[in-house]
């Protein structure tokens, strides 16, 4: 009967969110879609930003060029470089300025021994001046790859020593491990936030809306106990700021690659090589969590007395979450199983250790005790609450 | 002797006011006795009736009996159950009705009667025969599966006092039970509150319309600033007149009092 209770609750909560559309769309579907779309794009337009656009044929030119230097920038820059009088430096710097060419090149007179071998090194070196426009996109990546051939011919010619000049993979670590490291920094952050935005969309309109509405007065008038009304609140807002959670975490998953470019340089970066038992760590960690923040959230929402009141009370509760999302991009997760009794601390370094292969199931275990304990002390809270007329009741 | 269903013993309610509040009220007192050691019965069977004027503490009264809030002092008992030691017995065998409880506007009467059903722990067959009698008694089939917030406020009223009936209680509470409804819902309503009477279900409502009263109520307790000024059948309190001249009278002799 007592279980009944929780269920009827739980019911009608899922019955009262799963029934608008709309409240589904904008709190599970959009999430998801948005940051798949977002990061995609961001991904997209930093690759542009930082390489040549596809098939975009620069416009060089140079005085004094050596053949052999030319024939190495032409291969580099994928473009003819064109030679020009020294007396005309200046129109084509205009032109620069201007947009019109994207590289000047000015070599020294007598840049030929330079690329020949001949050249013996002298106090004041030669100097290759560069003229490029850095507000010009196509501009600078021009500038930056003709600068880095010009730099690696010089180290070349004056060689003392090579490093990782041969032809084998001298990073040892696995494409796993590569990548896994990029997980470890970057998603859990994202999923402290996506989890908190997920409760923020359901738990302040459940409990300080009802309030504000005048509906919990008419729950708090029927015999259910109050602890039953806030577990069966914690628990169905619980399993819907998990879904919101996870829309937004399999978005970011799959526009990840996208957003890192790693699809450019070749890095197999999906979560495949993640196996059965991390994501049930991964799992257990984001439950309990979600669990908590709501059992938080409904607690600061029951206090508020409209929806609007409870949104500005959390926004120092919301800072606070992205900066402990922060600290796991920050070194590695601590191994000392006491950290892990900070609670939504301990979520963040576990989620940090899981994706780098790292997590040890003793701190997940402590973490998700943890985690539940301090719900369990938020759920007595928030029954406390529900029973006190201040509250409720504003008198 | 019918049975004493509802027992008030000395029950007290103190608010504490606020700065703003003591401004607004022009007052320097900063405690405000809702309820002063208010002592009545309800029978078993009988309409009981609390008249009063807006702020003599009837809906507080009714409040705390619905155990939505908890009396500074004193104590009161439902069919045995105190109302500050087992809150959740006292929410068992009561139907508590008031403007201050709303619905969900999401919901329709329909769902939201079983919503409540279930919460009441009432059998399913049980409420569906209930529901049948019920929505069919307050013309509430046709709008039963309207969401809450496309309905008129006779048709929420209507939702809203057969939703707190759903468990069929033995003691039920009013709270200005008519107010803010059209004549037509008005009628509904009272006539309703005859049938329980008729059922010998008991009833206790809180009004400040002298006419609901004599048409209704067996005893009637007039409320002035908190306080009891009498309590007894209608024809006792009355006295052989009107109840409206007797209530003026009680309440001139009340404030020549608190002079």
């Amino acid at each position: 009967m007592k279980n009944n209770k929780i269920w009827a609750i739980m019911r009608k909560e899922f019955a009262r969110f799963f029934g608008d559309k709309r409240l589904v769309f904008t709190s599970i579907l959009l999430p998801g879609l948005l940051i798949y779309f977002l990061y995609s794009f961001m991904g997209s337009a930093m690759g542009d930003m930082f390489g040549n656009e596809d098939g975009y044929v620069p416009v060089c030119y140079a005085v004094n060029v050596p053949a052999n230097a030319e024939a190495m920038l032409e291969a580099a820059l994928g473009t003819d470089i064109q030679t020009i009088d020294a007396a005309e430096t200046e129109s084509y710097k205009q032109q620069i300025t201007a947009s019109e060419a994207d590289l000047l090149m000015v070599f020294p007179e007598g840049a030929e021994a330079l690329f020949n071998g001949t050249a013996v090194p002298a106090e004041d070196a030669p100097m290759i001046a560069l003229y490029f426009n850095s507000a010009n996109t196509e501009s600078l990546a021009v500038y930056q790859t003709a600068a880095a051939v010009l730099d690696g011919y010089e180290s070349s010619v004056t060689n003392l020593f090579d490093i990782n000049m041969g032809d084998e993979s001298y990073d040892l670590a696995t494409e796993e491990e590569a990548a896994g490291q990029i997980f470890a920094m970057m998603m859990p952050m994202l999923l402290m936030m996506f989890m908190f935005s997920g409760c923020m969309a359901v738990a302040p309109e459940s409990i300080a809306g009802e309030k504000e509405r005048g509906t919990i007065a008419t729950l708090l008038i029927t015999p259910i106990r109050r602890s039953h009304l806030a577990l069966g609140k914690i628990f169905s807002l619980g399993v819907i700021a998990v879904l919101s959670g996870v829309s937004s975490t399999v978005g970011t998953v799959l526009a990840l690659p996208k957003l890192m470019n790693f699809e450019d340089s070749g890095l197999n970066m999906d979560a495949s090589f993640y196996g059965i038992t991390d994501y049930l760590m991964l799992g257990c960690v984001i439950v309990s969590t979600v669990l908590l923040l709501v059992a938080l959230i409904s607690c600061i929402s029951a206090f508020a007395k409209s929806v609007k009141e409870a949104g500005t009370a959390l926004t120092p509760v919301m800072l606070i979450n992205m900066l402990i999302g922060v600290t796991a991009m920050l070194g590695s997760a601590p191994t000392n199983p006491v950290m892990y009794c900070i609670p939504l601390y301990n979520s963040a370094q576990c989620m940090s250790a899981i994706f780098s292969f790292a997590a040890d199931p003793v701190n997940i275990a402590v973490t998700c005790g943890v985690n539940l304990a301090v719900m369990g002390v938020m759920v007595f809270l928030l029954t406390r609450m529900f029973d006190s007329e201040k509250v409720m009741f504003s008198v | 002797m019918p049975r004493e269903l509802i027992t008030v013993n000395d029950l007290t309610k103190e608010f504490v006011l606020s700065t703003k509040q003591r401004k607004l009220n022009n007052t320097s007192e900063k405690v405000k006795i809702a309820a002063n050691k208010l002592n009545f019965s309800v029978y078993e069977g009988e309409v009981f009736g609390l008249l009063g004027p807006n702020g003599a503490g009837k809906t507080t009264t009714l409040r705390m009996l619905s155990t939505l809030i908890k009396p500074t002092s004193g104590e009161a008992f439902v069919d045995g159950a105190s109302i500050v030691r087992e809150p959740d017995r006292v929410r068992s065998r009561i139907g508590f009705l008031t403007s201050e409880l709303k619905l969900e506007q999401f919901f329709t009467p329909d769902y939201l009667f079983d919503f409540f059903a279930d919460l009441h722990g009432v059998p399913a067959d049980v409420a569906k025969a209930r529901k049948a009698e019920m929505f069919s008694r307050f013309g509430i089939n046709e709008f039963a599966g309207v969401k809450v917030a496309n309905l008129s406020t006779g048709m929420k009223q209507k939702a809203s006092l057969v939703i707190s009936l759903v468990h069929d209680p033995d003691v039920v509470i009013f709270d200005e039970p008519t107010n803010g409804l059209d004549i037509i819902t008005a009628k509904t309503v009272t006539d309703f509150l005859l049938d329980l009477k008729a059922e010998k279900k008991t009833v206790m409502i809180s009004t400040h319309i002298f006419s609901l009263v004599e048409k209704l109520c067996d005893r009637v307790g007039i409320i002035i600033d908190g306080k009891m000024a009498v309590c007894d059948s209608l024809d006792a309190v009355c006295g052989g007149i009107s109840l409206e001249d007797r209530f003026f009278e009680l309440y001139n002799d009340a404030k020549e009092a608190a002079k």
